[in-house]
């Protein structure tokens, strides 16, 4: 079995007296690619900001290789964030910047590459996503599809261990949904990345996941394969990605 | 009653909160000066930013303040006694040390401040903030130092040249309306101009643009919930620095200028 490369253990999250995670433990092995499901707002997306320390934890740990990412210093921290590429709800381009400027920037600040090597993988990653030709275009002149795309060659542009994707479809048409759900099935195959996404689109879920793990009232409810939650016989699951509107889950 | 102090209580501790928020800010910012040779391409477009795009607005303003300043001083004048002589020299004091750095300041804070504070949230809530984090660059180095820098060095520029600006429009009422010469009136300017008033000016007007830099940074790198609170950290920003630069104003006074 292959080494666990990220360890959620007992994570707990509260915004004011809103409770969002309630002691979520789960193990992450390399080269997996595991899904999480649940309702908007449960607090998926509060989870993957977890993996990068964009939102630290009340109480427990996340461990990436068997670090605490909450105890990093600034310089560990910088070298665990260059390993974790992340995907935005929004694509979160920087609308200052072009296309090209948007994917080369995180090796423009953090690495030593020359402006050529920066062009040369910039070019190189926009031809994975389908985008070869865009260098110059800014981020307010493309669809959401695209941004996506600009977003996940960014994502990709330093050659990352683990790649988090919060709601990566979401917005999107589907044939432009089932398009990212292709790049990101390629870009493990070829990359040979972990991968963590998160979603309510269970079409891209069984799509893109080995794992799939529903989040609900801040704790994991179900962990297992597309086939198992396909058959889990639980409630909440089965209501879940049967999109039903009467069962245990509570709309509020 | 008792209610009444609660919320001036909280409002009051909210408020010291925020301001040893943005002086910690300020110190991270310091700590990335280290890397200016990195972040020279941010600076300068920053500086283009506060400093070219607000000429015109520099330009109308300093004419005014110099046009209003001499004829209250020539209506005072005439009230005391005053020979208008004199008017060239008290119109360009006061404003080499006093209002050019802060009616500028406080022009500035409403076009640079909420522009920063407008930037940077509408960044915040778009989460292009946490984009740069995820990348491992630190966002104090990469928008906020570039823009407390420019604005360290912008702001006491646009001060001198709004203080050329405004003796040369208070030198037009002079002419035009209180019928001084115009030799009369720069002898004035002249004879009263002292080195170590424009320094104390310069000085004042590094430190409004401190004030304005970082909390416009601040503002906006707290914002939250949407457009509504890019709005709220846009008002704030403005509001804050204003209240901040007047505040400062005063105790730069008593320590520059002993009376």
């Amino acid at each position: 079995m292959a080494e666990t490369i990220i360890k959620i253990d007992q994570v707990a999250k509260s915004f004011g007296k809103k409770g969002v995670l309630n002691g979520v433990t789960l193990d992450i092995r390399k080269g997996e690619s595991v899904v999480i499901i649940g309702q908007s707002g449960c607090g998926k997306s509060v989870l993957l900001k977890h993996l990068n320390r964009l939102i630290r934890p009340d109480s427990g740990v996340v461990l990436i290789h068997d670090k605490d990412i909450g105890q990093m210093n600034s310089v560990e921290l910088f070298q665990a964030r260059r390993k974790i590429g992340m995907l935005f709800q929004s694509a979160a381009l920087l609308d200052s910047l072009t296309v090209a400027e948007n994917v080369g920037l995180g090796l423009k600040e953090g690495w030593k590459y020359s402006q050529n090597e920066i062009g040369d993988i910039v070019r190189e990653k926009l031809v994975l996503v389908g985008l070869s030709g865009s260098e110059n275009i800014f981020p307010s002149d493309l669809s959401g599809g695209m941004r996506k795309r600009v977003g996940l060659a960014r994502a990709i542009a330093a050659d990352p261990e683990i790649l988090l994707y919060d709601e990566p479809t979401t917005g999107l048409d589907p044939i432009t949904s089932d398009l990212i759900n292709d790049l990101m099935v390629n870009l493990r195959e070829k990359l040979d990345v972990t991968s963590v996404a998160v979603t309510h689109d269970m079409t891209s879920a069984y799509r893109i996941a080995d794992r799939i793990v529903m989040l609900y009232e801040g704790k994991i409810e179900y962990d297992g394969t597309p086939e198992q939650v396909k058959n889990s016989g639980n409630p909440i699951v089965d209501q879940f990605i049967n999109g039903r509107g009467a069962g245990p889950i509570h709309v509020q | 009653m008792s209610n009444g102090f609660l919320v001036i209580g909280r409002r009051a501790i909210n408020f010291i909160t925020r301001l040893g928020s943005a002086f910690i800010l300020l110190l991270k910012s310091l700590y990335y000066f280290k890397d200016i040779p990195r972040s020279f391409g941010q600076i300068i477009e920053q500086c283009f930013f506060i400093g070219n795009k607000s000429l015109a607005l520099v330009i109308i303003t300093s004419i005014f303040i110099g046009a209003v300043s001499a004829w209250q001083a020539a209506y005072q004048f005439k009230f005391i006694g005053a020979p208008l002589r004199y008017l060239g020299a008290a119109v360009g004091k006061a404003v080499v040390i006093e209002l050019a750095p802060v009616l500028m300041a406080l022009v500035i804070a409403g076009r640079v401040g909420a522009g920063i504070a407008a930037e940077i949230g509408a960044m915040r809530v778009t989460e292009q903030i946490d984009a740069l984090e995820s990348m491992a660059i630190s966002p104090v180095r990469y928008l906020v130092m570039p823009r407390l820098l420019a604005s360290v060095i912008m702001i006491p520029l646009l001060t001198i040249f709004s203080a050329f600006v405004a003796i040369a429009g208070a030198m037009a009422v002079s002419v035009l309306f209180v019928d001084i010469s115009h030799e009369t009136f720069l002898s004035g300017v002249k004879n009263s101009f002292e080195l170590i008033d424009l320094v104390s000016g310069l000085i004042k007007s590094a430190i409004f643009g401190t004030i304005i830099g970082i909390v416009g940074c601040h503002e906006g790198y707290h914002a939250e919930g949407g457009a509504r609170g890019v709005g709220k950290a846009t008002t704030e920003a403005v509001v804050i620095a204003a209240v901040m630069v007047l505040i400062a104003d005063y105790l730069i006074a008593t320590v520059l200028f002993k009376v």
